[in-house]
């Protein structure tokens, strides 16, 4: 069996995970949960494997190099990352409902790596100027940050789904969210899904649709159903702190992947900034969060705010990772071969 | 003059100053440079103006460069946006540290006891030994677990044992914040005494002006370079693998430094760093062609340089060759790479030929006297290097290392105080430890527990034993 059947597989895997947190948490399976825990390790353990093999097949090949390449490579780091971090968190605090919002997230990684056309999964030789040893530290650093961003996203949307009927109406909020929504839909399926922008805006319709239908019927519903839904969620001060957490990881590994990178791209160009799209979004990133750290820190700022700020921020690594494809730049080896 | 007057005549000051301290400014600041920066990454930066007129038509490319659009992340506004920030991290940090100066730097760190027993958050239990004898034991377990402890007797006939940790954390934000500066000024003196620029150098040649990126100016090194010899290999799959170039730096026409570099491997001299950045192919000089005779079927084989007349055997005429050409001409269509030759058959009239690289049967077609095919050349390369020299990279070096360290003391360290406060109570003592920590207040209670589980268990064996 190849590395990318196994990592193919272990898609399904964290999809089955994920599926089984959902129903421990919309049912109240706690078996259920329980057994989730062991597929997701279990699919961690085929990812693990997968990188692996992927690393020994290049020195097989004759162009050993570790596995952090190409933007398939680093999609299905991207997903064994936030399976890492989602166990820990596990592990350490006991709340399994976290995992219904953020294993998902690897398996939407995991499966655009192995379906999407244009992400070839061959292990491709090194172009000269990811040659450097710099590589490894750099693509490491950038994605446990971007994972931590990820599960500070997941935590993020847990937060305004537990807290957002009991606390005050912003009306201007009330406009600008579908706007928002509508807007940051269209763009990612812009970058993520279809090749030009009319069509992108098709796509966000429905999808927008459906989100709006879904939050529409959750507020139909019976208020002790909802009641029973949002009973098991953390208290939303545990995961204003745990998001914050998470964000304060994710900046220190941000910082440290913008500096190897900066460090690397003096020894490859004899300069460590030339605000490329890729250097200037990851900067784009670190101002908001910086921004999330210090509205927090020092003007305590909680709850809703920073949620909302939180995931503005992961949709400025998301355009960092995927968007600035679309952009002229140097970076191109992350790229979609078209 | 009255202090009224001092106090007015500073108040213009003042009110600067506070305007910059405030962190209002500093989230307005990051906002803006967020979303300030993505319009670089949208239109393409430093590309020439034809295409920008193309792309936005006469006025918006005169808006544009009004507004410094094609350049503006070195634009004035842009450079505004960045000082305004830097003003402002570096009063917010005065002004901070101002206040935690006093904290921070004492000899004799302050407890206050009745700050630790208005805690809620605390441990309590009862020891069946007195006061005295846990005296002996507890404050060197506390000095275990915090770098400075100290016992001090309290009002109700007891004692208590302070200890604390991680006092200097406190200056970890300014750490970070000095960095930002480090970098900033290190960019600054990058950009006033360094420079960028680059050279392309044929194999075998030497070159000594570079031409400045983003400026017409050339700029003359007070040493030669010479581009020794130039490789490209590439793997199977026609991605590039290697791109080599031997590298002599001569001073006064003498040999001092040689080096071969590769992308991610420069060479530096004096200062000056070569990077391996493009690479580019060049006419060979000499080629070796092939006469087919097509009278008697003879094949000749005979060198050939641009501009040398040669005599082909059998009385064939003359041949010389022109000039080498990217893309060659046949019928319209682009044939490639290619030698123009000139032939003169004896007594006729000269006859122009071309040789293309790419199909070396070409001059079949011409159906002459004699076919000529070019039997073997040697690809001749120029080697593109980027030449740049940059004193600011030391600093900013400096304050990447501060950042990163800045950031780990800012996030996961803690200013941490303990009290343990003994209470006689008879023949017993009660026991009663409540902490406080300026970040990470849960790490901070679990602390508290595990130290008075160590406590509550070290009274037990010290019961034990006597």
């Amino acid at each position: 069996m190849s590395n990318s059947d196994i990592l193919s597989i272990v898609t399904f895997v964290y999809g089955l995970a994920g599926a089984l947190y959902i129903i421990d948490w919309v049912f109240k399976k706690p078996v259920s949960g329980k057994l989730a825990t062991w597929v997701a390790a279990l699919g961690f353990i085929g990812n693990t494997a997968g990188i692996l093999m992927r690393w020994v097949e290049s020195y097989r090949l004759g162009i050993g190099h570790a596995p952090f390449s190409n933007l398939y490579e680093s999609l299905v780091f991207f997903a064994w990352t936030i399976i890492l971090i989602y166990l820990f968190i596990e592990r350490k605090f006991g709340n399994r409902i976290i995992g219904a919002f953020s294993t998902p997230i690897a398996c939407l990684a995991m499966a655009y790596a192995s379906l999407k056309p244009g992400i070839t999964s061959d292990i491709q030789p090194l172009i000269p100027a990811l040659k450097s040893n710099w590589l490894i530290a750099h693509v490491i650093a950038c994605f446990i940050g971007y994972a931590a961003f990820a599960i500070a996203f997941g935590i993020s949307a847990m937060y305004l789904m537990k807290r957002v009927q009991d606390e005050e109406k912003v009306v201007w909020l009330d406009f600008a969210k579908p706007i928002t929504v509508f807007l940051f839909v269209a763009l990612f399926s812009r970058v993520l899904l279809v090749g030009n922008w009319a069509l992108s805006v098709l796509t966000a319709l429905p999808i927008c649709l459906v989100f709006y239908a879904g939050v529409f019927m959750v507020r139909r519903m019976p208020s002790d159903t909802k009641t029973r839904l949002l009973e098991k969620f953390p208290e939303p001060r545990f995961l204003d702190e745990l998001g914050y957490q998470m964000v304060l990881f994710g900046f220190l590994f941000l910082s440290v992947g913008i500096i190897t990178g900066a460090v690397w791209a003096n020894s490859a160009w004899g300069r460590y900034w030339g605000w490329d799209p890729k250097e200037t979004w990851s900067l784009i990133t670190w101002f908001v969060y910086a921004t999330v750290l210090h509205a927090r820190m020092m003007r305590g700022w909680r709850g809703q705010r920073i949620a909302y700020l939180s995931m503005v921020g992961f949709a400025a690594v998301l355009f960092t990772y995927f968007g600035v494809n679309l952009l002229p730049g140097l970076h191109s080896y992350g790229a979609f071969s078209q | 003059m009255s202090s009224n007057e001092i106090a007015s005549d500073l108040s213009p000051l003042n009110g600067l100053w506070k305007a910059f301290a405030s962190l209002k400014l500093t989230i307005v600041l990051l906002l803006t440079l967020a979303a300030t920066s993505i319009i670089g990454t949208l239109i393409p930066q430093n590309e020439s103006p034809v295409a920008y007129v193309q792309a936005f038509g006469e006025f918006g490319y005169r808006l544009f460069t009004l507004l410094g659009v094609f350049d503006m992340y070195h634009s004035w506004w842009f450079r505004c946006l960045i000082l305004l920030l830097t003003a402002n991290i570096i009063v917010c940090s005065i002004d901070r540290l101002q206040l935690t100066w006093k904290i921070i730097f004492v000899r004799r760190p302050n407890f206050n006891i009745d700050r630790f027993r208005r805690l809620k958050r605390h441990e309590e239990f009862t020891a069946e030994i007195t006061t005295d004898r846990l005296k002996d034991v507890y404050p060197s377990i506390v000095a275990r677990w915090f770098r400075y402890h100290r016992v001090e007797d309290t009002d109700n006939k007891g004692f208590a044992i302070y200890g604390e940790s991680g006092r200097l954390t406190r200056l970890g934000v300014y750490i970070v914040h000095f960095s930002v500066v480090l970098l900033l000024i290190g960019g600054l003196i990058g950009s006033i005494f360094g420079f960028d620029g680059f050279v392309n150098i044929p194999e075998g040649e030497t070159a000594q002006t570079i031409q400045l990126r983003n400026s017409p100016q050339k700029l003359q090194l007070d040493f030669e370079v010479r581009c020794d010899d130039f490789d490209v290999t590439f793997y199977d799959t026609g991605a590039p693998k290697e791109f080599r170039s031997s590298l002599t730096i001569l001073k006064q026409g003498k040999a001092v430094y040689q080096k071969d570099i590769i992308v991610n491997d420069p060479l530096e001299y004096e200062g000056i760093r070569f990077f391996q950045a493009s690479y580019g192919s060049l006419p060979p000089h000499e080629v070796m062609l092939n006469f087919t005779s097509k009278a008697t079927g003879m094949i000749y084989n005979q060198k050939a340089a641009i501009g040398k007349e040669i005599e082909i055997p059998e009385n064939l005429g003359t041949f010389t060759l022109k000039q080498f050409t990217r893309a060659a001409n046949f019928r319209g269509q682009n044939i490639g790479e290619a030698f123009i030759g000139i032939l003169t058959p004896p007594g006729g009239y000269p006859v122009e030929v071309t040789l293309p690289l790419r199909f070396p049967r070409f001059d079949r077609m011409r159906k002459g006297e004699v076919v000529i095919v070019i039997a073997d050349h040697v690809p001749r390369y120029y080697t593109g290097l980027q030449v740049s020299r940059d004193p600011g990279v030391w600093v900013v070096y400096t304050g990447f290392i501060l950042m990163i360290i800045g950031i780990y003391v800012t996030f996961f360290m803690s200013h941490k105080q303990v009290c343990v406060e003994i209470i006689a109570d008879g023949k017993k003592s009660r026991i009663r430890v409540a902490g406080t920590a300026n970040k990470n207040k849960t790490g901070m209670e679990n602390k508290v527990i595990t130290l008075s589980e160590k406590l509550a268990e070290t009274e037990r064996s010290a019961k034990s034993e006597g």
